[in-house]
């Protein structure tokens, strides 16, 4: 069972886990990702890959608690073990020098697009990162993006930090200022990359989004993590996870994440319930985004 | 000798030796009907349906083989089971030896005797079958029988493997082909290591054929087995992806087999196909199998309940995905197959089964556009009907749709179980192994060998979807070759 050899609270509701995967670490590249499990009962969770050490054998994912099992990963204590994590999975992220490679990540996407920020940077870009998030104290991994990117944007939606706006406002800003863009990585919150991708394709600046529809097996076998690519079916955990934002079909992605919207909650209402889990007081307090504005 | 003591004398007889009876009193005895839970009551839960044969039972059951000099059965098994054999172990009530005679070509007892298409096989040229009763032995239920015997009564002998030779195997996948190589293999001496991408190893046999049907402890157990006799096991390990097949010659293994099975579903193609609430088989029984959705209170997996369930297609897996349907709390089950009953390639059991326990069949029927509600759900589906044509390359007759006949049929639930085709991983990050034009990997019919030296493949991921036994012979012809290799072309 794979080691986790720390687990700590970066945010709110935002976690960073190192575990350790040798052998997976080994393999890894950037813009792949994982499938854990954290207990036997468990259910299979997908995880992208926001850092790896080499040296230890040691592979970082940043999550969000959203739900049962994101809520159940934070009591996991640093020395002990997940059930299992196997990887790595997906096709890397296509790296190539564009002369300026622009990376944008929207809440929790700003974890993964740190790896390929680092690639990108490695093949000889430019690089321009665009981190974002509502407000300031969610946001993280800055230092990280500051000691890799050529330009770091940071912007927060209610104006607390940074750049008062969306990630998109920014992007749109270095396009009109005549920026060339080569490529463009955008890993967020679906409803940020299709505005993203719907910016691009105006400035016509190639556009990959990194997709996360639920998955089992990340192996092709079941094909729950199906999504439509310019009117094809893809399976996003072998044929991705990154597609061509121009082409990508957001709003079937967005309903398919909903498909088990009441199961999940129930889980999640009879987890939160339950005393003998010790979580984080934040965890404790968890509502669902729809929950907050009533 | 008055009557009373004959007939005592000849129970006695009955109960002592080997098949003694006259072959006429043997072709009387009838069948016997293996003990079932209720269809009222087995469809609201996944415990195993039929309960397997007495000793009393299976003793009369085996004394219904003839033991015929021609053994048209043995021929009739893939593997050549030496089932007259086995059945006159039964009348000396040494059950382990049963087993294990069957084991010397079948390392899977246990599982073959619930899934195996016996009535094709060998149940179909059984000689006692040509009689009056028109029924032959219930070969499957004897050999279930000596196997649940050999295990609940822990009587399972580990084999003592040959003294060890220094060379080591690496197998891809763990379904019924992969543990086959395995247990051969290590039996000769060799180092085994089984690679498999899920958590747990088994294949279709603890994903893909639900728990009412095959029990996963039976398929833990096999595995266990093969633990104990020194095999590793290394879980949620893709390789592909983990490792390649160049990468696993690279840390020291002399020799691969592949049994990565035919895991890709295929979809129809039709309209509507992403809705929320259509699955392909895989994703619901995996979800209900592996993930085991249906115990909901214990296990944290989600599955969608549907009322009206439609499943598409006229397989094994249609009948275990809408069997599951009703045990997941369908009010309507129904099969949606595109040609007639006859068509049909799900074993004759499985069909009686779905139809006892209230499953509904729309034969001649196909489905050609999904409908959903607001919010991406499906809700109905617009069917049309089929009538058979003129026979196509398979030799049965192709349906061709009726003009007109279209029809809604409301379902909140679809499941696609259309097939599967190969898995590209493997084929995709290993130069110079060679696949056919569906994806299959080509091998050798009689030693498994591919195109690549050292490396040898067998089950669905070289026939395409077929059976349990086929997949565990293609097992054992390929253990056999690998050992042949590893002896004379590996020098150690
Ligand atoms: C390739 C891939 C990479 C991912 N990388 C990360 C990552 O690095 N960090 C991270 O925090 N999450 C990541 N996710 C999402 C993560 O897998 C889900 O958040 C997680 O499965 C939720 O489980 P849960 O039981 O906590 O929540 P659930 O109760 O299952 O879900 C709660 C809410 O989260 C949404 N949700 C569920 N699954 C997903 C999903 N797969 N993607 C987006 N939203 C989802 C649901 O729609 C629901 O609204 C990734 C997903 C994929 C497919
Ligand atoms: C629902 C269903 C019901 C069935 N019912 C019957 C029946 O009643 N009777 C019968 O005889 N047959 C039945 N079959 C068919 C039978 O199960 C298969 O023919 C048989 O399991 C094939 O065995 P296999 O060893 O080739 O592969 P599988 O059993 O498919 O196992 C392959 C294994 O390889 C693993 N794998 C795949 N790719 C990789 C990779 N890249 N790296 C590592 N591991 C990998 C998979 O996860 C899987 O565990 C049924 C099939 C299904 C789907
Ligand atoms: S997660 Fe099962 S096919 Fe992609």
């Amino acid at each position: 069972m794979p080691k986790v050899v720390d687990n700590q609270q970066i945010g709110p509701l935002i976690w960073k886990m190192q575990v350790e995967v040798p052998r997976l670490v080994e393999k890894a590249k950037a813009g792949q990702f994982v499938i854990l499990r954290v207990n036997d009962h468990g259910e299979r969770v997908p995880m992208s890959i926001a850092g790896l050490n080499r040296e230890k054998g040691l592979l970082t994912i940043v999550y969000q608690v959203v739900g049962k099992t994101s809520a159940l990963m934070t009591t996991v204590e640093a020395g002990g073990e997940i059930a299992d994590c196997v990887g790595p999975l997906g096709v890397a992220s296509h790296v190539d020098n564009w002369g300026i490679a622009c990376l944008i990540g929207g809440g929790i996407g700003i974890a993964p697009i740190y790896p390929i920020a680092q690639a990108y940077k490695e093949a000889g870009n430019k690089v321009i990162t665009i981190i974002g998030a509502r407000s300031k104290d969610i946001l993280f991994y800055e230092e990280e993006h500051k000691a890799v990117a050529d330009e770091l944007y940071v912007c927060t939606d209610d104006g607390s930090y940074g750049h008062h706006g969306f990630v998109s406002d920014k992007l749109k800003e270095l396009l009109d200022d005549g920026v060339k863009i080569g490529n463009i990585m955008a890993i967020g919150p679906v409803p940020m990359m299709k505005v993203v991708a719907n910016l691009t394709k105006e400035y016509n600046v190639p556009t990959w989004v990194s997709l996360n529809p639920l998955m089992i097996d990340g192996t092709g076998m079941c094909g729950g993590c199906r999504v439509a690519v310019g009117g094809e079916t893809k399976f996003a955990c072998v044929d991705g996870p990154d597609f061509d934002g121009h082409k990508v079909d957001f709003d079937l992605l967005t309903a398919r994440l909903g498909a088990y919207r009441d199961q999940e909650r129930k889980a999640m209402k009879r987890f939160l319930e339950d005393p003998h889990c010790r979580l984080a007081e934040s965890v404790r307090q968890f509502k669902y985004p729809d929950e907050v504005n009533k | 000798m008055n009557n009373e003591n004959k007939a005592v004398a000849k129970k006695k007889k009955k109960l002592e030796g080997p098949n003694k009876l006259p072959i006429k009193e043997r072709m009387k005895i009838p069948r016997q009907v293996m003990p079932a839970q209720d269809p009222n009551v087995r469809k609201k839960n996944f415990e195993e349906v039929p309960f397997g044969l007495s000793e009393e039972m299976a003793f009369i059951e085996a004394e219904r083989c003839l033991d015929c000099p021609t053994q048209p059965c043995v021929k009739g098994c893939p593997v050549e089971v030496d089932i007259p054999g086995f059945i006159k172990l039964i009348l000396e009530k040494d059950y382990a030896a049963a087993a294990r005679k069957i084991k010397e070509t079948n390392a899977l007892p246990a599982v073959c005797g619930r899934v195996c298409p016996q009535e094709e096989q060998c149940e179909i040229v059984c000689i006692t079958g040509k009689g009056k009763s028109g029924k032959p032995v219930a070969i499957g239920y004897l050999e279930r029988f000596v196997a649940d015997y050999e295990r609940e009564h822990n009587l399972v002998q580990l084999p003592k493997n040959a003294p060890p030779t220094g060379r080591k195997v690496a197998i891809v996948g763990s379904g019924p082909a992969g543990l086959t190589v395995a247990g051969d293999l290590i039996k000769l001496g060799h180092e085994v290591t089984i690679f498999e991408a899920l958590h747990r190893p088994g294949g279709v046999l603890v994903y893909g054929i639900p728990e009412f049907r095959l029990p996963k402890s039976i398929v833990q157990a096999e595995c266990d087995v093969l633990a104990d006799m020194g095999v590793q096991f290394r879980n949620s390990t893709v390789i592909g992806k983990t490792d390649t097949i160049d990468e696993l010659f690279e840390m020291g293994y002399d020799a691969i087999f592949i049994g990565t099975g035919a895991g890709l579903p295929n979809f129809m193609g039709i309209e509507g196909e992403n809705l929320i609430g259509i699955y392909s088989a895989n994703e619901y029984l995996t979800r209900s199998n592996l993930m085991r959705a249906f115990d909901e209170d214990e296990y944290d997996t989600p599955i969608i309940r549907g009322k009206n369930v439609a499943v598409l297609g006229g397989g094994n897996t249609a009948m275990d995905a809408v069997r599951t349907a009703l045990r997941l709390g369908a009010e309507n089950a129904y099969i949606v197959y595109r040609r007639s009953e006859k068509e049909m390639p799900a074993r004759i059991e499985e069909i009686h089964h779905a139809e006892e326990e209230g499953v509904q069949f729309h034969l001649l029927t196909t489905p050609i556009k999904f409908i959903g509600d607001e919010q991406n759900r499906v809700k109905a589906m617009e069917c049309v009907k089929m009538e058979l044509g003129e026979p196509d390359a398979s030799g049965r007759r192709r349906p061709v749709p009726i003009e007109g006949s279209n029809y809604i049929m409301e379902v909140d639930l679809v499941v696609v179980a259309i097939g599967n085709s190969s898995n590209p991983l493997i084929p995709q990050t290993t130069p110079g192994l060679e696949c056919n034009r569906w994806g299959n990997i080509v091998a050798d019919p009689e030693t498994m060998q591919t195109s690549r030296k050292g490396v040898y493949a067998g089950g669905d991921i070289v026939t395409g979807g077929a059976t349990v036994i086929l997949a565990a012979g293609a097992g054992k012809k390929a253990a056999r070759a690998i050992h042949k290799y590893l002896m004379e072309e590996v020098k150690k």
